[in-house]
This record gives structure tokens, C-alpha cells and sequence, in this order.
């Protein structure tokens, strides 16, 4: 299929939405609501543009390209419309972005910065401030919600516990859960993927405050379990400070309770560093060589003592499919037993 | 099993028995072909089709509608028809849908059958919203055999077997009728399993709306009935391709399906002489506000508002001057009276900026203020919006919040510009309907009532009297100094000797109005300003 966006011919395939065909174009349409993984929802109204025969401004994440289709995303038209849009946004969002944790990866920040959104012209009512802190890991905070549905559209669509929806109606709508009993009281599992899609700082994890832009990400295999979903832990200074769920990996940008939340151990005081050794019935700190040396010396000795079937080995859900494996062969292949077990079989 | 024979055979018994009791009430005339019409001066001037068994039939007695032929155009349909021939038939009559946009209901018949599905819906569009607006509720509290009619000839015309109606429950006494209505045509054999023998099978069940405006809008009426919270969708398929739970849905409004038996009953040809080219057929309208004559009309399509609001409607009351009509409900535009002459069809409407809408028709004199009517129907659209995209959610409430400054005398320079750009981008940006056109109101009055909101802003005074902030109460020379006004003040303001000329005082008045009323009519010393 033929399309020409702003004057420049495409090529695309069919059933191709505008905003996929712009975006592998390479021209940036902005977008609040829209998440690839989920249906088009067309809240936003940011990525609206304009199409040569028509009167009507269409949203590019719902609209299908047809042939020979002539498209605008950067008219004048559409510049005032989204410049309106963020107005309307802004003159419902306290300017907090000073003291805010999303700053410098705000979405509604960015786009005010684009289009040149400096505070909002109205000065009228703001939705009632509702906060929800119940739940252990994260809260909630209207005032600062867009309502671009992404949190509940994930805990909906991908994550299938629509443990939230949207309450009341109109202006004074807000992201709630039934009959507004709080998060802690509702089906929330604590996934977080409602926090990792918030493109704003409405959903904030409950944890050390840092800001985009003194932090780096670093990519890793999560170690809670053998599906190896792909994350980036941010790091502020040595402190692992965040997670985010990475689209590189089976996990597709989600992330369960343990892979978004528990990581606190990695800079826990009582984490174990060092291989310990029990001398005079109290445990020293000691080196790997020690602890490899002191492991074969034992496994020698009960061998030659009580043979190959002495031993047995119980290995974790937490460790990688490789390192089961290697375990499995250490028992099987350099001890000589068939001892081995798993926790994950139970 | 009913046949067509029995139906002959019940329309015959009956018939006798209804023209009976409709001469004993003397209400209605029944004329030579057949037809019962009800009688008086404001009846005669109209044409009803949709309407056209209300009050006459008992709408809990199956068997007077089949005296005034009900389901023989169901029976006609069945045995001697094919679902093409059906829809060709009312594409041909040019029906279009008479919930508001108008859209040809044969075309979009025509997109439902063209999918091959498993299962395909039809819905009755019965959440009728409009403030003032009751058609739909007089057909289905009157006549709610003439909606499962129309939908069982569309279910058959699409290959559809299952219907829903989505009615407000804030119509207790229409969801009553219904279902009297869908079991008795079901115990007869014309809904259910085998209508009238010929194997088709069509259900129809009622789903009640928990009283959400938007629930009107064709696709978050689908997500109330699956379920869900009542937000419009973002079509990227038309409804008649994927609707209720993604399957070819037909939505079509209570007045639609009314006409669908009528024009098998007479003919295509005969409807298609009705009202005009691009409209056939006739429109039934909500006519209320300050009019003489308030109620249901029904009239062929490009009758003028004059003929509306003059001669059935007999004009405004109290002989006050004819200041505007609002037609198509809160979404619709205001016309102003040296628009009176123009004809009631959905592209005359569209072309002064107003739209058919459902037919809510509301009558304005001079005591109306514009920018306050403007006020009251933004009021009524920021409550109802469902807050799912942004220039509906947070635009609409700041057009209201500017309105409300404007009646409050608060208006700056440059406000109209603003609201003007504001009113724009609702219109271009907003997801459905209901926000496309909140600002209808807004638009239309600015269009043709500029004068009002400059004296609102500029002047702060209130051409209409009608905006509380922006008048005041003024005693004249005419003053006989008898002191109802001031025994009447709530707050005490006026002073005055007896039989001398009393003064309100103009910072203490609260502007309630109750020294106006106060005022010997014969006196009428008290005046707005």
C-alpha cells in the first residue's frame, strides 16, 4: 500500500495503523495513551493528525492507512490541537515538577517542552485530591493522573487481574478500585506493570527517591525464577534503586511482584558477600579458594568413608536453568549420585 | 403454531371490539381506508407513522396491534421475502436512522448481512437522554410492538437471532410494556423459536441502563451491555462489522425499527413521497420550552419550524416574543427567528449549524438569555461526560467554567476568542459524538446571538433579564408607595415612606425578584433592568 506522509511516499503494509506506519518512518507523532501491546483506546487525542480529503482531525493509533491515503502530522492544524490538548491536560496537573519523581522522564513534561506548554491558560476547578497508599509498593496520586487508561488497560488486557478501573465520571473521573475499598483490599497482585506504563507521576513505586537523570539502567536476567524475564535495574551511585521491565525478553515489558519490587536485597545490609565458615561454632567470613577447598576436602572424605550415595543435592527455583544444569551434572557426573532434586518440583 | 390465517382470524375478532372502545373514548376518527387517527386541531396538522398507534391501541394487548395489522408486515417479510429483498426494499425507501446522525438503514442492514458470522445482533437504541426529549418513551410505553416488529424483519433481513434492547431504567413503565409485550408475542409464535412457522428464530431480551447519557452513543451503549463501564470505543470497524462482542451488530433508535412494519405495510413507494428526497419519511419531535401547544408531533420530513412551532405548536406562550428554538437536544444548536422558514431535514439543519438529533425541539421567547441556555446545556454535557478522552473531560468543564463567568458578569476582553478556540478543538478533538458536539450550543449562539455575549462581557448587563448577577431591580415613578414590595423583600432593602416612591437598595439586593412579584400588576413599578 501506498501513503504519503507529509509529502514523502511510503510504502506499507496493509492493515497497518497511521501511527505504525509513521513510526517506521521515523517521524515522531506524540502519544499518552497508546501501548502497542494493548487495543487502541484514542484518549489522548495527542496523535492526532490530519488526512488530505477529510475534514475531520482522525487519531493515527486507531486509524488504518488505505491506499494512496495523503496524511499531516505536523500541520498547523494539528500543532494547535495538540498544543490545546496539553493545555487542558496542564490545567488539570499541578506543575510539581520540581519536587516530582518523574521528572526528566515525563511524558506529559516532554511533550509541554515540545510544543512549548508553559503552565496552563485555565485557572479553573482540579479534580478532587484522592490518594492511595495502601499498597506496599507502590501509590497512587489523582491529582497527577491523566487518565490515559494505560494502568488499567495493562492490569486489564496483559496481566488479566483488572484489579482497577475508572471511578466516578466526567471530570472528576479517577483510576480506583471497586466500590474504592484501596488497593490493599483489591484482586492487586502488586505486579506494577501499571507503574512501569505510567507516563506520568501518578503511580510511583514506594522506594529511594532518585532522578532520571542521576541514574543509569542496566540490563539483566531477572533471578527469581526460570522464565528469564529481561530488566533494567536503574542505579543510582552502587544502589539499585529501581526496575523496569524490559520488551526485550519473553516477559514483553511486564514484570511480576518480585522482578519490579524485590530487589532491596541486592544492597540489604545482611546480604551475604563472602562464603562464610563455621570455626568454633560461629561462622567467619572467608575466602572462595577456603570454601572450594574445604567443600572437596569433605566431599572426599564422606565418599571414601559412606560412598557416592551419601549425598544428595537440592538445588533452587532461583538459580538459571544453567546453573541447575551444572549442578545436576556435579552430583551426577564428579559425585556419582542420581541424589538430586530441585525445588521447583514440588 | 400462529399462522397468517390466525393473525387474519384475531385481526378480525378485535378490529370490532377496538373500534368499539375508541368510540366509546370518542378520542379518534377512523376513516374509510381503514386507518385510526386521533382527532383535535393539533393531531390534524400531523402525520404519524411511528407514532401512529400511540394512545389508540392498548400497548398490553398484543392482539389490538394485529387489529391495526400488526406483524402482517413480519408474516409478509417471512414467508415471502429474502433477506436481499428486504434490505433493498428499505434502502430504496431511503429510511435513515432517527437517533441523530441520520445514518441510511439499509446501508448499514446492508454492511451486517454482507459479513458471514455465526452470530449477529441487533439493538434497540433505547437510552434516550436529551433533557425534554420523550419519543422513544411514548412508542415503547404506547406502541412496543411496533419496535419488536421492526427488529425481528431486521434480525431476519441481516441473519441476526438474537436482539437486545438497552432501555433506562428511569423508564419503569416502558421496560413494564416491553416485556408484557416480548412474552405475549412469544406465546403467539411471532418471537421465540419457528416464528409464524417459517424456522426462523429470533430472541429479544432487555437490558436496562443505570442511567449514563453516553450509554446512547452506539458504542459504549455495546460495552454497557457486555458489561463493562459505559465509554464509547474508537471505531476503527463500524459497528455493522464488529459490535456487541466483536459480531456484525445492527444499533438502530425505538423510532427506526417503528417505520421498518409501516413500510412493508404500505408500500415502499408510499413512504418515499413522504417528507423529501434526502429525508423521507416523517420525524417525531419533542416540542417543549415556552411553547402553547407542548407535546409529541410527528411531521414529514421538511416541514418548516414555522409550521412546528406556529401552527401545531401555537406559537410561544403569553404572547411573548419568538425569540430561538433548539433543536437536536444538548448537542444541538440554537436558531434564531429570521431562521424560522427553514425546513426540518437532517441537511437543512446541518447546513445552519444545527443538528436533527433525536428531535428534542425546545421553544426560547425573549425572556430566554442565550449565554445562560448556552450555560445550561454545557452543564448537562460536563455531567454526562464519561471522562474517557481529554478535550471532552477537561474542555467541556472549562467551557462551562467560562460560561459561568460570562452569566456572572465576570466575563474579560478576549474571553470570546478563547472560547471560540476552545469550542474548536472539543469539536475537531473529541472521541465521539457527545463531545463533538457539546459544543454545538456554544457555537450556534455565538453564531447568531454575538450581541448577547458582548453585552454579557463588556456592558455586564443581560439583554434577556434572565442572568441574576447581571440585572438589577428598579422601582419607578409609577410607585404608589404601598410597601408590598418591601414587606416582601427577604433581606430588607427597600425603604420608603407610605404613599411615597420606595428605593431599593442596589448593595444590599440580592436580586431574588420577589419586589417584582410583590408589585400590584396594575402598579408594575418594579422593574429589570
Amino acid at each position: 500500500m501506498n501513503i504519503v506522509i507529509n509529502g514523502i511516499h511510503y510504502e506499507v503494509e496493509k492493515n497497518t495503523t497511521i501511527l505504525q506506519a509513521c513510526r517506521k518512518a521515523g517521524i515522531d507523532i506524540p502519544t499518552l495513551c497508546h501501548d502497542d501491546r494493548l487495543e487502541p483506546f484514542a484518549s489522548c487525542r495527542m496523535c492526532l493528525v490530519e488526512i488530505e480529503g477529510s475534514n475531520k482531525l482522525v487519531t493515527s493509533c486507531s486509524t488504518v492507512v488505505k491506499d494512496n491515503m495523503v496524511v499531516y502530522t505536523h500541520s498547523d492544524k494539528i500543532i494547535e490541537a495538540r498544543k490545546d490538548v496539553l493545555d487542558l491536560l496542564v490545567g488539570n496537573h499541578p506543575l510539581e515538577c520540581l519536587s516530582c519523581d518523574k521528572s526528566g522522564q515525563c511524558k506529559l513534561q516532554d511533550y509541554c517542552y515540545e510544543y512549548g506548554i508553559i503552565e496552563s491558560s485555565y485557572n479553573g476547578d482540579r479534580r478532587e485530591p484522592y490518594v492511595d497508599t495502601s499498597n506496599p509498593f507502590y501509590d497512587y496520586d489523582a491529582r497527577k493522573c491523566i487518565l490515559c487508561g494505560l494502568c488499567v488497560r495493562v492490569c486489564d488486557e496483559l496481566q488479566c487481574t483488572s484489579a482497577i478501573g475508572f471511578g466516578n465520571r466526567g471530570f472528576d473521573t479517577v483510576v480506583t478500585t471497586p466500590f474504592n475499598e484501596g488497593l490493599i483490599n483489591s484482586k492487586c497482585v502488586s505486579c506494577g506493570n501499571c507503574v512501569s506504563v505510567c507516563p506520568v507521576g501518578a503511580l510511583t513505586p514506594k522506594v529511594q527517591k532518585y532522578r532520571h537523570w542521576e541514574s543509569k539502567e542496566v540490563q539483566t536476567t531477572c533471578s527469581y525464577c526460570g522464565v528469564g524475564c529481561q530488566l533494567n535495574l536503574i542505579v543510582k551511585g552502587d544502589k539499585v534503586v529501581g526496575a523496569q521491565p524490559s520488551k526485550e525478553g519473553p516477559n514483553d515489558g511486564l514484570l511480576c511482584v518480585k522482578g519490579k519490587f524485590a530487589y532491596k536485597f541486592i544492597n540489604h545490609p545482611d546480604r551475604i558477600k563472602t562464603p562464610l565458615i563455621k570455626r568454633n561454632g560461629k561462622f567467619e567470613e572467608a575466602s572462595w579458594d577456603e570454601a572450594y577447598r574445604l567443600i572437596r576436602r569433605k566431599i572426599n572424605g564422606i565418599k571414601e568413608e559412606s560412598g557416592s550415595e551419601a549425598f544428595a543435592g537440592l538445588t533452587s527455583a532461583r538459580c538459571t536453568n544453567e546453573e541447575n544444569y551444572l549442578f545436576q551434572k556435579l552430583f551426577r557426573a564428579v559425585i556419582g549420585t542420581n541424589n538430586i532434586d530441585h525445588c521447583a518440583r514440588l | 403454531m400462529i399462522t397468517v390465517e390466525k393473525l387474519k382470524k384475531i385481526k378480525k375478532e378485535q378490529r370490532p371490539l377496538l373500534e368499539k372502545r375508541l368510540r366509546e373514548i370518542g378520542n379518534v376518527d377512523i376513516k374509510e381506508d381503514g386507518s385510526i387517527v386521533l382527532n383535535g386541531d393539533y393531531y390534524k396538522k400531523q402525520l404519524r407513522i411511528a407514532l401512529k398507534n400511540c394512545e389508540i391501541i392498548d400497548p398490553n394487548n398484543i392482539k389490538e396491534y394485529i387489529a391495526v395489522d400488526g406483524y402482517f408486515a413480519l408474516a409478509d417479510c417471512l414467508s415471502n421475502m429474502s433477506p436481499k429483498e428486504i434490505i433493498e426494499d428499505i434502502k430504496e425507501s431511503g429510511l435513515r436512522g432517527r437517533g441523530g446522525a441520520g445514518f441510511p438503514t439499509g446501508k448499514k442492514w446492508e454492511t451486517a448481512y454482507s459479513y458471514d458470522d455465526d452470530q449477529k445482533y441487533m439493538i434497540a437504541n433505547a437510552d434516550e437522554g436529551d433533557p425534554g426529549a420523550f419519543m422513544d418513551r411514548s412508542i415503547l410505553e404506547n406502541d412496543p410492538h411496533s419496535v419488536l416488529e421492526g427488529m425481528i424483519i431486521g434480525g431476519y433481513a441481516v441473519g441476526a437471532d438474537k436482539g437486545f434492547i438497552y432501555v433506562r431504567a428511569e423508564y419503569p413503565l416502558a421496560v413494564e410494556r416491553l416485556q408484557i409485550a416480548i412474552e405475549q408475542a412469544k406465546e403467539l409464535g411471532v418471537l421465540g423459536n419457528n416464528i409464524l412457522g417459517t424456522g426462523f428464530n429470533f430472541d429479544i431480551e432487555l437490558r436496562l441502563g443505570a442511567g449514563a447519557f453516553v450509554c446512547g452513543e452506539g458504542t459504549a451503549l455495546i460495552e454497557s451491555i457486555e458489561g463493562k463501564r459505559g465509554m464509547p470505543r474508537t471505531k476503527i470497524y463500524r459497528t455493522s462489522h464488529k459490535g456487541l462482542w466483536e459480531k456484525p451488530t445492527i444499533i438502530n433508535n425505538v423510532e427506526t425499527y417503528a417505520n421498518v412494519p409501516v413500510i412493508f405495510q404500505k408500500g415502499v413507494n408510499w413512504y418515499k413521497n413522504i417528507g423529501t428526497e434526502k429525508s423521507p419519511g416523517t420525524k417525531v419531535f419533542a416540542l417543549v420550552g415556552k411553547v402553547e401547544n407542548a407535546g409529541l408531533v410527528e411531521v414529514p420530513m421538511g416541514t418548516t419550524l414555522r409550521e412546528i412551532v406556529f401552527d401545531i405548536g401555537g406559537g410561544t406562550q403569553n404572547g411573548k416574543k419568538f425569540k430561538a428554538v433548539q433543536t437536536g437536544g444538548p448537542s444541538g444548536g440554537c436558531i434564531p427567528a429570521d431562521l424560522i422558514d427553514t425546513p426540518v431535514d437532517f441537511e437543512s439543519l446541518d447546513e445552519i449549524g444545527s443538528i436533527m438529533g433525536s428531535g428534542g425541539m425546545v421553544v426560547m421567547d425573549e425572556d430566554t438569555c442565550m449565554v445562560d441556555i448556552a450555560r445550561y446545556f454545557l452543564d448537562f454535557t460536563v455531567d454526562e461526560s464519561c471522562g474517557k478522552c481529554v478535550p471532552c473531560r477537561e474542555g467541556t468543564k472549562r467551557l462551562l467554567e467560562m460560561l459561568e463567568r460570562f452569566v456572572a458578569g465576570k466575563g474579560e476582553e478576549g474571553d470570546i476568542e478563547r472560547l471560540e478556540r476552545l469550542s474548536n478543538t472539543v469539536t475537531e478533538a473529541s472521541l465521539c459524538s457527545l463531545g463533538k458536539t457539546a459544543a454545538t450550543p456554544i457555537v450556534t449562539t455565538l453564531k447568531y446571538f454575538m450581541d448577547e455575549y458582548k453585552a454579557h462581557i463588556y456592558d455586564k448587563k443581560c439583554p434577556a433579564g434572565a442572568c441574576q448577577a447581571l440585572v438589577e431591580y428598579f422601582i419607578t415613578d409609577d410607585c404608589i408607595g404601598c410597601g408590598a414590595c418591601a414587606k416582601a423583600c427577604p433581606v430588607d432593602c427597600i425603604s420608603g415612606e407610605k404613599k411615597e416612591l420606595h428605593v431599593i437598595d442596589q448593595d444590599r439586593c440580592i436580586k431574588c425578584g420577589a419586589c417584582m412579584e410583590a408589585c400590584p400588576p396594575k402598579v408594575s413599578a418594579v422593574i429589570k433592568r
